[in-house]
């Protein structure tokens, strides 16, 4: 009685081979790895430049706008850069979910393709 | 004692007593009692991360940090919020899709093993423990500071609390503490960082020019620098930051209250701007208390500078405020260790109990009853060792809880839903690699070890010179998962990747 949502008796016998090699499937893990991959190779690189710079060397110690060096503002780059990938990926995944859900109807349907 | 702030305990007392009243009518099935029966919304799961993730660490830990030590305190804030992108793009839908209460569950959905399970749950409980007594010995230490009652009655109201919500409100009561304090903190923590702002006249040019001569590094105040000096250090703790949230149990499991992978993904979207408006404002608790509270006051009140915000909030708005951040503060604890206790007993009941012991056999009801068991045998050993440790400097058991979630469980997490070749060898040697490693490196860390004696647990010359161990044992965990995988003579199930591959992504036939 727990579980309510979605049981397996919603899916009798899926063939995962099958949904596997559907040419949807493949377009969404494509679209998804050419959004996450790059995505989060840049946003590793942004992250540790900070501590890579502060730790070797001095030259984000210099001021950038009046008082505030380059440090701090790197920093707070820092959170806009985490909020900008957000955004991007909720757009970006809205697009996943519209092919996830043709799947399910198509497998639903017996389909499976 | 301050008498308001006593008052404020009472009424947060009482709130998540009336809370976990209502919650216990709708906790009778595992379901409920795990996951809340999967019916928060995407803004209350947000919501309740936040709640879960902010632990007073991070409130008066960091607050007092950037007090004392000025940019260097700022890293926390950086990692901690960087860390939710590797939750979003790796981890939280995928993870919806596999599980049903637990972390060990995604593993298991591919890796149909009781060692793989039970490596998977022994690194949940080892993770939540951590956490556990470091949140538990400075709850003991910060409620003696903030109302005076003894340590040892602190660290039991504290406990005693968490035991009554977890077992007879479950998830559902766990996550109303957690979305009441996560509003109470933001709310705390906006004004007093509006009236710092209002001090400074609205001006950040003002503010940072005023921080240049408010304390005693002077101009290095602003500089980085001032905490860390080790280079290798200060990347190997940002590494255990950004991997290490990714891999948190209790942070794990509030994937499972919401429905599908959309709202996972959504939740962990609204988190992000919570914690990350939370953490930009730590600046201004930070320089707030370093230029109104004083170096001298704050190191006086509390050489770790936990008081720094408390403080802050007195100097402010007097007794008001403090008693309001004191009871923020407190609420930020409770619902803290609330998800620790909850993810430690889903281990223990439906990891080891059900899965393991009783082979998927048992029944509801005795499952149930294993899981308010687990809840009370867990909060009772926290209890105690919380009082062993009082003396203890725990505080890097928080960062070690990092390392050993970066190191043993995100290596396999990440192996389980991508790499076709990972097999059971290979998650168990990854997990346990990860996990000994991390306990090894930071048992021989300066942590426990310091030639001056006090300063750590024993004193002596520490063999490893790193604070964190994170630059050695991440990369450990990931290549023990892969020459286990390599050399294990098993072969890896092909089909079941494939049919993995499709339930992460899509959710079609999601148990």
């Amino acid at each position: 009685m727990a579980v309510k949502k979605q049981s397996f008796a919603e899916w009798p016998g899926v063939d995962y081979e099958a949904l596997a090699q559907s040419a949807m499937f493949r377009g969404l893990i494509q679209e998804k790895k050419a959004f996450i991959i790059p995505a989060t190779i840049f946003f590793f690189a942004f992250y540790f430049t900070l501590p890579i710079l502060t730790s070797y060397s001095n030259v984000l110690n210099a001021p950038a706008i009046g008082p505030v060096s380059w440090a701090w503002l790197f920093a707070f780059a820092q959170f806009v850069m985490t909020w900008a990938l957000c955004i991007l990926y909720s757009k970006r995944a809205a697009k996943f979910d519209e092919i996830v859900e043709q799947m399910k109807q198509e497998a639903k349907e017996g389909g499976n393709v | 004692m301050n008498g308001l702030a006593f008052f404020l305990f009472l009424v947060i007392v009482a709130l998540t007593l009336v809370i976990t009243y209502y919650a216990s009518k709708r906790t009778k099935t595992t379901s409920e009692f795990y996951t809340a029966d999967s019916s928060l919304t995407g803004w209350q799961n947000g919501l309740a991360i936040a709640g879960d993730y902010m632990s007073a660490a991070s409130f008066l830990g960091i607050a007092g940090m950037i007090a004392l030590a000025g940019f260097d305190g700022f890293f926390y804030s950086i990692g901690f919020l960087v860390a939710y992108l590797v939750v979003l793009y790796i981890v939280a839908e995928p993870l919806r899709n596999l599980g049903k209460y637990t972390m060990a569950d995604m593993i298991a959905a591919r890796f149909d093993d009781k060692k793989v399970r039970g490596v998977a749950a022994l690194n949940t409980i080892a993770i939540s423990t951590f956490y556990m007594i470091a949140q538990l010995v400075g709850a003991g230490g910060l409620i003696k500071l903030l109302l005076g009652i003894d340590y040892i009655y602190s660290v039991l109201i504290v406990g005693i609390l968490m035991t009554v919500y977890v077992v007879f409100g479950g998830m559902t009561a766990t996550s109303w503490v957690q979305i009441i304090k996560a509003v109470l903190l933001m709310i705390g923590t906006f004004i007093i960082s509006l009236i710092v702002f209002g001090k400074f006249d609205f001006s950040i040019a003002k503010m940072f020019h005023q921080l240049k001569t408010a304390t005693p590094l002077g101009d290095a105040f602003l500089t980085p620098g001032n905490k860390f000096k080790n280079p290798l250090d200060t990347i190997s703790l940002n590494l255990a930051l950004v991997l290490g949230t990714a891999g948190l149990p209790h942070i794990l499991i509030r994937f499972f209250t919401v429905k599908d992978a959309p709202t996972a993904r959504k939740s962990v979207v609204y988190a992000t701007w919570i914690i990350g408006i939370f953490y930009v404002l730590t600046i201004f608790l930070g320089f707030g208390a370093a230029a109104f509270v004083g170096h001298d006051k704050i190191i006086a009140a509390d050489p770790a500078g936990n008081m720094a915000a408390p403080l802050l909030a007195e100097a402010l708005g007097g007794d008001f405020l403090f008693a309001f951040v004191a009871a923020v503060a407190f609420a930020t604890i409770l619902a803290v260790v609330a998800g620790l206790v909850l993810s430690a007993a889903s281990a223990f009941a439906h990891d080891f109990y059900s899965h393991i012991i009783r082979r998927g056999q048992a029944t509801e009801k005795e499952q149930m009853l294993a899981a308010r068991w687990a809840s009370i045998g867990v909060s009772v050993l926290s209890i105690l060792l919380a009082l062993f440790a009082q003396k203890m400097n725990v505080a890097f058991l928080v960062s070690l809880a990092f390392a050993v979630a970066a190191s043993a469980n995100l290596p396999t997490i990440v192996f389980t839903i991508f790499w076709r070749r990972f097999n059971t060898t290979g998650a168990i040697t990854g997990m346990l690699v990860g996990l000994i490693s991390a306990l090894l490196l930071v048992f021989f860390s300066p942590n426990v070890w310091s030639p001056e004696p006090g300063a750590a647990i024993f004193v002596g010359e520490p063999l490893f010179k790193l604070s964190n161990p994170g630059i050695i044992s991440i990369p450990l965990g990931f290549i023990g998962a892969i020459i286990g995988t390599l050399v294990s003579a098993k072969k890896a199930d092909e089909k079941k990747f494939t049919e993995i591959l499709v339930k992460a992504n899509t959710g079609i036939g999601r148990v």
